[in-house]
């Protein structure tokens, strides 16, 4: 029942896509974007990541939306049709798409309990964490103890996504005149 | 009568609890799915929503840039504010077991924290990229 | 037909590496640079789904410690896709300001237009 219904959303995804590679105006692509965000998110709770679809909904369909939105209105154009047919693109894309799903026929098929995947470090987050943390949410506690260093990097890396933002969009106002020196 | 009479009523309405919410999700983090991220993405919608609908000028009475624009790395010298004492009493860095009697191994306050970290950077580079956007095509 | 049944089988990450290839054609082929962004946040999203669809046992749970269950799903690759979401739109909101600050210098968008200097400025 679950692959079903995972299989279901996956195709929902896949129609999204194709209409987000054809549609020329860029409102109708930024509200795409945004439906499968939301789409994602569902998908993500079927498959049991709880925490990554509550941070997919809010930062893929909040943020990401509200951005693209605002650029849009700052650049106000719509896309141009291709003067060109995209045979390269489309032979290059299909050869890498077939060599990455042979590769994928190896992994083992969708949600065996077995698989090599949960037998190493997992079992012993799942064990030990309770113990040795006294936290029930186990995504919580590998992100902020076990692996807390990767949550430092993460931080600062938000930081300097912020601070890129300000140093390249930010006007200075100097001596009463509003005009940034574009030029510098 | 102004056609957006419902949005600014519904708005203000609802906005208090969807920051209420956000805490919610933060101090719940260690209990159920949520943390910093989700909880500083929660509350940058909150002004991104009150600027949206009242004007930019408003939400920048309610959250002014330039406080904005300290939290940001503030956030970040929490972080490593929760892990620089463990050093100073033996430990090594992050090591929240030295928060607790020893023994015990409750890391709750180390982990409670540094998402709060999480959550000031979170919320204040969300904030100040709207208003990055924003406030360049006047 | 054993090939059609491993087909079957690993249809969510057929499915998935479609999501790739159309973000990744979406950045190669298309000259529009907002176009471009939205093709490569596409492309993140399905490597996330990549990263998440072996982590989920069927007939377990969310990785949330509870007496009722005892079967959970894999919490790592949790926690390595909730950094790289928030990373990626961290990227997402500094590629568009340099598309708008591109946007004052050149007029234009379009990559064509960019190239062949048939900009405003």
């Amino acid at each position: 029942m679950v692959t079903l219904i995972a299989a279901t959303l996956l195709t929902l995804l896949a129609v999204i896509t194709v209409t987000i590679i054809f549609q020329r105006s860029l409102l109708g692509v930024v509200i795409l974007s945004g439906m499968y965000s939301f789409l994602m998110a569902t998908l993500l709770v079927v498959l049991d990541a709880v925490d990554v679809a509550m941070t997919e909904a809010s930062v893929g369909a909040g943020i990401s939306t509200v951005v693209l939105l605002a650029t849009l209105h700052l650049t106000r154009t719509r896309e141009y049709a291709q003067p060109r047919t995209a045979l390269l693109p489309v032979f290059v894309s299909g050869v890498v798409g077939a060599a990455i799903i042979y590769g994928t026929l190896g992994l083992p098929p969708f949600g065996i309990a077995d698989s090599p995947i949960h037998r190493h470090v997992a079992p012993r987050y799942l064990e030990r964490s309770e113990i040795e943390t006294h936290v029930p949410n186990v995504v919580t506690a590998i992100l902020a103890d076990y692996r807390g260093y990767d949550t430092l990097g993460e931080v600062t890396v938000i930081f300097t996504g912020a601070m890129g933002v300000l140093v390249l969009l930010k006007r200075r106002r100097r001596n009463g005149s509003d005009k940034q020196d574009a030029r510098s | 009568m102004k056609l957006d009479v419902i949005l600014r009523i519904g708005v203000k309405l609802v906005l208090p609890f969807v920051l209420l919410f956000g805490l919610y999700v933060h101090f719940h983090g260690d209990y159920g799915p949520g943390g910093g991220f989700q909880a500083g993405v929660i509350a940058a919608a909150v002004v991104i929503l009150y600027g949206l609908i009242f004007g930019i000028e408003a939400a920048k009475r309610l959250a002014p840039p330039a406080l904005l624009e300290r939290m940001v790395p503030l956030g970040v010298l929490v972080y490593i504010a929760t892990g620089l004492p463990a050093m100073f009493l033996g430990n090594r860095f992050l090591d929240y077991g030295v928060y607790a009697e020893a023994g015990s191994g409750n890391r709750t306050l180390g982990i409670l924290m540094v998402e709060t970290g999480v959550l000031i950077t979170v919320f204040a580079s969300m904030t100040v990229i709207f208003y990055a956007l924003t406030e360049r095509g006047r | 037909m054993v090939l059609l049944g491993e087909l079957l089988s690993h249809y969510n990450y057929i499915v998935t590496i479609f999501l790739m290839v159309a973000g990744l054609y979406v950045v190669v082929a298309r000259g529009n640079m907002i176009k471009k962004l939205v093709g490569l946040s596409l492309f993140q999203t399905s490597v996330y789904l990549l990263y998440l669809t072996p982590a989920k046992i069927v007939g377990g749970t969310a990785p949330i410690l509870d007496p009722d269950y005892t079967v959970y799903s894999n919490p790592l690759p949790h926690v390595l896709i909730l950094t790289a979401i928030v990373v990626g739109v961290a990227t997402l909101a500094l590629g568009l300001a340099l598309v708008v600050r591109i946007r004052e210098a050149y007029g234009t968008i379009e990559e064509d237009e960019i190239f062949s200097g048939n900009g405003n400025k």
